[in-house]
């Protein structure tokens, strides 16, 4: 076994062979000492965690509401993805949602760090400031949300009519299908690009000095040195902090439950949503287990280019 | 003039400028929501906003105990918290011990058993995970979130990358000092351990007491539920009184406020390691 090689190479104090017999019991000895600090945990995490991940996709292909007989599908709840248009519109939005808040959220998390790189007071101040919204409640800090961007009293749109905004071309934000969607997308970058943040500052404080230096003597300006020495240094920073975004993005719901419900009509439903309908309010749990499939290649698929680029490194 | 030792130029003036202009703007849902739960629902809405009510409703602050079970959803909310912090602690920290310091068969096959699961979206498995819990009878208790939540693979994880940082000598000579493993386990990696610990602390409690979707999930009794989707109950039977709203939401960030503030040093540092070793 793999296990023989590893012991060998680690523990060169082993100095005295013992007797064949005793090497082995005190082996499997060990072995059972090693599986009962890993028992707690692993029990846990097996019937609650690895349990429920295979019954999921035994799930997808059958049909059940939670109390009749369940019985075979085969691939019906797959064909009925396409036919579902509210299934079309969440994967959509889902897609729309992602390609929209990666990008924002990355920019605002690299401008900040970058601020708050410098040596300036209070520095530690402002970045547990950027970073709170990140740990703040969702329930407390979505319904505030609502009430800013409240349509006919919010403040937002008070401070819009004041800048002189027609009352009406003013955005509906949450209630408004056109609107509802960036309403959300603001939120979870508001909310989310401290923790990225904090991410950024430590690659800015992995980047060697000496590569500014070096550019200053090339007479580099700061945009230069930006562009030229902070982007590609930042590189392994970036691809983790997109692969992260983009699959926290498709996981999206509590903030679009408590914002928009995924309304109006289903222009903010997302995937998650739909397979919480689809099992809690449908009660169709093989089709939900099925949406559920869907969301799960679209985060393999990003996982596998995050594995491969990683062995590439 | 000097800030910081440094003297004032214009670009510094203008970073400062920046920095405060964007602080500002982050910290405004919350200076609003501070400023909401004193006014009156009428008030709430005033135009110019009064960020300083003239006549502060500390009335609010009472009423919402008596409103609705905001005592018990803080309770129910701190049992959950605590117990699956602690729980999460021990088993992670102890299944990480085996992970980076002894040898075992099939100990590669099992631990890429949990990295394959860091990236599983939760979401992807909630149903069954629900459907399974229903069958144990554990759908409106707290135990069912419990166990859903204190066996995590990411726990383990960040352990184990920990303790691979520990000296493994350090253990062997414990073992000449005839130690056992328990011992080592205790007496030795736990309190080495405890910027990792402080970690894994942090991101249980904000998330567990943060949880949402959970809850909403398995806690349909109003005396079991949790302060978020008391909070949310709350918010749909008492949708137009907006001060009462605001001065509960405030009440359900102080905790979390207080941890973080506290425990943010190793938060900040938890999410920056996370980042390189990504």
């Amino acid at each position: 076994m793999a296990n023989s090689t590893i012991a060998a190479g680690d523990t060169p104090v082993v100095t005295r062979r013992r007797k064949v017999v005793s090497k082995r019991r005190r082996k499997v000895q060990d072995a059972l000492i090693a599986y009962s600090f890993i028992a707690p945990n692993f029990l846990g995490f097996a019937v609650f965690t690895l349990g429920p991940i295979l019954f999921a996709f035994v799930l997808a292909f059958m049909h059940w509401d939670g109390s009749n007989e369940m019985t075979f599908a085969g691939l019906a709840n797959f064909w009925r993805l396409f036919e579902d248009k509210a299934f079309i519109d969440a994967f959509w939005n889902t897609i729309i949602y992602t390609v929209a808040s990666v990008p924002a959220t990355l920019v605002c998390a690299l401008g900040l760090a970058i601020l708050l790189n410098q040596k300036i007071f209070g520095r530690d101040f402002f970045r547990t400031a950027m970073f709170f919204p990140y740990v703040a409640s969702l329930v407390a800090v979505a319904v505030v949300w609502n009430m800013i961007f409240n349509p006919e009293m919010g403040p937002v749109n008070m401070i819009l009519y004041t800048l002189g905004l027609d009352p009406k071309n003013m955005p509906g934000w949450a209630a408004d299908r056109h609107w509802a969607m960036v309403t959300v997308i603001l939120f979870g970058v508001w909310k989310s690009m401290g923790y990225f943040m904090v991410i950024y500052l430590a690659g800015l404080q992995g980047i060697n000095s000496e590569l500014y230096e070096a550019a200053d003597l090339d007479g580099a300006n700061a945009w230069q040195k930006f562009l030229y020495v902070t982007v590609p240094q930042l590189g392994p920073t970036t691809f983790f902090v997109t692969v992260m975004l983009t699959i926290q993005s498709f996981k999206v719901f509590d903030q679009i439950y408590m914002i928009t419900q995924g309304g109006p009509g289903t222009s903010t439903l997302v995937l998650v949503y739909h397979i919480y309908n689809e099992a809690f309010i449908s009660w169709d749990l093989g089709y939900s287990s099925m949406i559920a499939l869907v969301l799960f290649f679209l985060v393999l698929a990003v996982t596998v280019v995050q594995f491969r680029r990683q062995k590439e490194d | 003039m000097r800030i910081a030792g440094q003297k004032l130029t214009g670009k510094l003036a203008a970073i400062y400028a920046t920095v405060i202009i964007i602080t500002i703007v982050m910290l405004l849902p919350f200076a609003w929501m501070l400023s909401a739960s004193l006014k009156l629902s009428s008030e709430v809405f005033v135009f110019p906003i009064e960020w300083i009510p003239s006549n502060p409703q500390w009335s609010n602050y009472v009423d919402i105990w008596t409103k609705i079970p905001l005592a018990l959803f803080i309770y129910n909310t701190s049992k959950l918290t605590i117990i699956v912090t602690l729980l999460q602690l021990f088993t992670s920290s102890f299944a990480a011990y085996a992970f980076a310091k002894l040898h075992f068969p099939y100990k590669n096959a099992l631990f890429l058993g949990y990295i394959a699961t860091i990236a599983m979206p939760w979401q992807v498995y909630m149903v069954p995970q629900f459907l399974l819990m229903r069958e144990f009878g554990l759908n409106n208790t707290h135990l069912a979130l419990i166990c859903l939540q204190a066996f995590t693979a990411f726990g383990v994880f960040l352990m184990r990358q920990f303790y691979m940082s520990i000296p493994t000598e350090l253990c062997e000579a414990a073992r000449i000092d005839g130690m056992n493993e328990y011992q080592i386990w205790a007496k030795i990696m736990l309190p080495l351990s405890k910027p990792a610990l402080s970690t894994l602390t942090i991101f249980t409690f904000v998330t567990t007491w943060n949880d949402f979707l959970g809850p909403m999930i398995y806690l349909t009794k109003t005396e079991l539920k949790t302060i978020q989707i008391g909070l949310r109950m709350f918010i749909s039977q008492y949708s137009a009184e907006y001060g009462l709203i605001m001065a509960a939401s405030v009440v359900a960030l102080i905790p979390v406020l207080i941890v973080f503030l506290s425990l943010q040093r190793f938060f900040v540092e938890g999410v920056a390691s996370s980042g390189i070793k990504g």
